[in-house]
């Protein structure tokens, strides 16, 4: 019943996109259209979380290849991911009908919209290899079609252009890697290959091209390239979905071949995706804290949040492999609780961006300030957001952190050396980045919503639209209740961890005042309701005996500022002088960062200039030496159109040799 | 009775933090300036001060929004909420178990967001240049924290400070991994609370302040919440360190009122002790540029680091 449910309101979504096609000239369809995604999307929510039995729900539909048919599938873990994708799905849309208004030339933004939702929900609903990279393709296109809405700009373009190249090489990789799994035979059923027995010898390259093409749609460095392009290009309900939501499905996709199709683990597995996404971690913090495009520092936050949950999967792989059941459930709870945490409050950082925008028309947070004022409730919702994301207690970030760290600690008793060795400093790099986090975020809030505006469009901005804010504050909200009840979401991963990695961790709901204890021998606890309503209480009696019995008597006048306030807005702390001394002490490392001052002589009257260089060693080292390469290729290619007749037959003749040869030779 | 014995020895922890951080603030300033050779203010001198903001009217920069009314007090409790989970006369109180020491520091790391986020609310370059140093600050002294509470709990089995006071007890010893911990403990307290090496308390002098940058624009009712929970935080880390490495006396789970009193004598010498530490070693040493302060504590990282290492390859160390 839920699958088919489930596989109903999908077909209505893809007609929902006909219907914005034939809807193109009329005004009222951006509202018509999001309304029904809307709806739509709160269906298979519902079909996700409706009790099903325990058994797995599977359909199999004629559709696709002719003697294969398209098979579906809803298990603990897709139903978690449907009502991932579906929850920031119903959001999007819900901002969208107020945020759409905004929209240009929505007919290019109305039809793409339903068929990135159908393209993520397949994913997480098929099962097998042809449904599952050909729902993969739709979400690709269907996101890059979005990309290109605003086409006019040259960089959406060029972001969209590596966007594609990104996503084929992660298609292509994916379809090694079932490929690889189907075997000789093509039993390209997930069934079928979870019942083969795999020789050794493929784990290793399945591993690998799980990681590179379900890393290249998540943003594991070294494939994170496109996600600060392709982000910020895209409108800023999509650019949450991308970023919440799209970047989950690509979990999904690696937890499904890894701890699913692939087999029992060794432990080596663990060490790739441990290694990745701590320095996809690291690196996506320090790149974020200096950006100053609002929409992309949320970008390579969401790069920053996708190494945490890779390294907690990667611990649960290496739990599992040595049989720690346990652990491995803590690991893999606390991945899965980070990925939900992160497309909540993700959602409504995008939104609020995209408000932002809207109001002053304007990302860069150097030309932003004081926001706080015309914009109140914005600011709230985005306050709530930034709180979560740097794991502050007592919101949602923080408890999957905890968790995390809870299984770290846990980790002394894998017997492997390298794994003693690389969790510790995996930890490490875990707690630096959380810290960075909320540097990134204290920047980003700073300049944009508090302190003196920076430019005349900051003054004129005004509030954004009701939907826009309903929309926020129920992610907030839902924020909060993880926050502060999480006992409820680890009950609900744990029947997946139980499935996956062989383990559960104890009942939480039955903890005494609400408490989560992930294990029973090192009674460490944490109940973030009560520390809640600590603070809230001693907050507010504080402020009423200080009212009450103290002074009460407020006064506007000139801010102090040391005694010399400067009315300029230009005297205030900037976005790049507040990341200097970040830039500085970890700059040298990563970003190659140079500072050159040009400081005129005594006397010169030119102003003093200072200038910052930073290079990308990713891009450096990596992409531009491909990029070369491909171009040394394409111009010796050329070569082969200014040939003469002759010069071609002999081509066409060498050809059949060498084909004809290797026939001949071929056993 | 019992319930009401439990919940009444909670205030009491809740009370005894409030009421002893300024002293403890005043103490160590009388040190100071005893050592100093100076007869300096009172140990009583900071509740004087803090009546005295109290009592005066507070100005507001014309541009000061909802979020620096509000900070202050959120800052204080949650700074007040952090102090009262670590154990100080007594273990195992009744919501001692509601955090455990990694929420601790995240607590304090709310109280930080806050602090950081109000000093750039008036729009000053102050304001700015204090919230800036204070992250950079934090986001080595944060990672050096964690990775100080791995090695603690990885030798007592849990991040649950009462726990952890109950094993120390029951089973002290000498161990490398411990002393690592301790210098990178403090190094990251003196760092937190912005004392002399890394900044210094008494100092106006522009380019080297970082937390009196921050709270440049608070007055009256605010600063006094501000400075109190500079107080508390002063406090928790003196208490933290006496908790985990020198936990005796602290009255175990469920004891009765004899060794309670015996708890809060114990505990009591043991803060003097170490404000009178940190007043020697303050004067002691000069304050250090801006930016030699992430080579500190990156030291206390790094020990964080190699202690956890350590008790990864063997549980001995």
């Amino acid at each position: 019943m839920p699958l088919t449910l489930a596989l109903w309101s999908v077909a209505a979504l893809l007609g929902v996109g006909g219907i914005a096609i034939a809807l193109n000239r009329s005004a009222a369809a951006t509202r018509i259209i999001y309304g029904l995604c809307f709806g739509l999307s709160l269906l298979l929510f519902v079909s996700a979380v409706i009790p099903r039995g325990a058994v797995a729900l599977t359909a199999t539909l004629p559709l696709g290849l002719p003697w294969i048919g398209a098979h579906f599938r809803l298990d603990v873990l897709s139903a978690f991911f449907l009502a991932v994708v579906n929850l920031g799905g119903a959001a999007a849309s819900f901002y969208a009908i107020g945020y759409g208004a905004h929209e240009k030339h929505p007919s290019r933004i109305l039809p793409f919209f339903p068929a990135f939702l159908v393209g993520m929900n397949l994913v997480v609903l098929a099962d097998d290899a042809f449904t599952f990279l050909v729902a993969w393709e739709f979400m690709s296109l269907s996101s890059w079609a979005l990309v290109l809405a605003h086409h006019e700009v040259a960089e959406n373009r060029q972001a969209a252009f590596i966007y594609l190249l990104m996503a084929s090489f992660g298609t292509l990789a994916l379809l090694m890697a079932f490929g690889l799994l189907a075997g000789s035979l093509g039993g390209y059923s997930f069934t079928a290959i979870r019942e083969a027995v795999n020789e050794p010898w493929k784990f290793g390259p399945v591993l690998m091209l799980a990681l590179l093409g379900a890393g290249s749609k998540a943003g594991l460095a070294p494939l994170h390239i496109w996600l600060p392009l392709a982000h910020p290009a895209a409108p800023s309900h999509v650019s949450a979905l991308m970023s919440g939501v799209m970047t989950k499905v690509a979990v999904y996709g690696f937890v499904r071949i890894v701890f699913d199709l692939l087999g029992p683990p060794a432990f080596w597995w663990s060490i790739a995706p441990l290694t990745m996404g701590a320095v996809t971690a690291a690196l996506g913090i320090l790149y974020a804290i200096i950006q100053s495009d609002l929409k992309k520092l949320l970008a390579y936050s969401t790069i920053e949040n996708i190494g945490v949950i890779f390294v907690a999967l990667g611990l649960a792989l290496a739990f599992k492999a040595n049989g720690l059941a346990l652990p491995a459930a803590l690991a893999f709870t606390a991945a899965l609780l980070h990925a939900f945490n992160h497309s909540l409050f993700k959602s409504v950082l995008f939104f609020g961006a995209g408000a932002v925008q809207n109001a002053a028309g304007e990302r860069d947070i150097e030309r932003l300030g004081g926001l706080i004022h015309p914009m109140p409730w914005t600011a709230f919702m985005l306050l709530g957001a930034c709180l979560a994301i740097s794991a502050l207690p007592p919101l949602n970030g923080f408890v999957s952190e905890w968790l995390l760290f809870q299984a770290i600690l846990l980790s002394p008793s894998l017997p492997q050396w390298s794994l003693k060795l690389i969790v510790p400093a995996v930890g490490a790099v875990l707690a630096l980045s959380a810290a960075l986090a909320a540097g990134c975020f204290v920047r980003a809030y700073g300049v944009t919503f508090l302190g003196r505006a920076r430019s005349e469009a900051a003054i004129i901005a005004r509030e954004t639209d009701w939907w826009s804010i309903a929309a926020m504050s129920a992610l907030l909200a839902l924020c909060l209740l993880v926050g502060l009840l999480p006992s409820f979401m680890i009950d609900t991963i744990s029947p997946a961890a139980k499935l996956f990695v062989g383990g559960r961790m104890p009942a939480q709901a039955e903890i005494p005042w609400l408490s989560i204890a992930p294990i029973a021998e090192s009674r460490s606890t944490y109940n973030g309701l009560l520390i809640f309503i600590f603070i809230g209480i001693s907050a507010f009696l504080t402020a009423r005996a200080i009212h009450l019995f103290a002074s009460r008597v407020t006064r506007r006048g000139p801010a102090w500022d040391c005694g010399y306030p400067d009315p300029s807005p230009l005297t205030e702390y900037t976005a790049s002088s507040f990341a200097q001394p970040i830039r500085r002490t970890f700059g040298n490392l990563v970003f190659v960062a140079r500072d050159h001052l040009d400081m005129p002589t005594p006397g010169d009257t030119r102003p003093a200039r200072l200038g910052v260089e930073i290079r990308d060693r990713v891009f450096e080292g990596l992409y531009a030496p491909i990029a070369r390469g491909v171009g040394f290729c394409a111009s010796q290619l050329n070569k082969a159109q200014y040939m003469t007749i002759q010069g071609y037959l002999g081509l066409v003749f060498g050809a059949l040799i060498t084909l004809l040869l290797t026939v001949a030779i071929w056993p | 009775m019992a319930i009401a014995f439990d919940v009444a020895a909670q205030g009491l922890q809740m009370a005894t933090v409030l009421t002893l951080a300024p002293c403890l603030v005043g103490l160590v300033r009388k040190v100071k300036a005893r050592l100093l050779r100076r007869r300096g203010p009172s140990i009583f001198q900071p509740y004087r001060d803090l009546l005295r903001l109290l009592r005066k009217e507070t100005v507001l920069a014309e541009n000061a929004s909802w979020l620096f009314r509000s900070a202050p007090y959120l800052i204080f409790a949650t700074t007040w909420v952090a102090a009262s989970l670590v154990p100080t006369f007594a273990a195992g109180l009744l919501f001692s178990w509601s955090g455990d020491l990694i929420a601790i520091t995240a607590l304090l790391g709310s109280a930080r967001f806050f602090l950081a986020l109000s000093g750039m609310d008036a729009g000053t370059s102050f304001g700015g240049i204090g919230a800036s140093r204070e992250m950079m600050f934090a986001s080595l002294a944060e990672p050096a924290m964690i990775m100080i509470v791995f090695v603690v709990s990885l030798i007592a089995g849990s991040t649950q400070l009462s726990e952890v006071a109950a094993h120390m007890l029951s089973n002290f010893e000498l161990r490398v991994s411990f002393g690592f911990a301790l210098i990178g403990l403090a190094i990251v307290a003196i760092a937190e609370n912005g004392r002399i090496p890394v900044d210094n308390p008494a100092t106006h002098l522009e380019l080297t302040m970082v937390h009196e940058a921050m709270v440049l624009e608070y007055s009256g009712r605010h600063l006094a919440m501000l400075e109190l929970a500079a107080d508390l935080k002063l406090l928790l880390y003196l208490s933290l360190i006496a908790c985990i490495f020198a936990p005796w006396g602290i009255a175990p789970a469920g004891a009765d009122l004899r060794l309670m009193a015996y708890g809060a004598a114990a505990y009591v010498v043991k803060l003097s002790i170490g404000g009178f530490s940190l007043a020697l070693f303050e004067i002691s040493t000069a304050k250090m540029r801006v930016f030699r302060v992430p080579e500190f504590l990156g030291a206390a990282l790094m020990l964080g680091l190699l202690g956890t290492l350590l008790l990864f390859v063997s549980r001995g160390l």
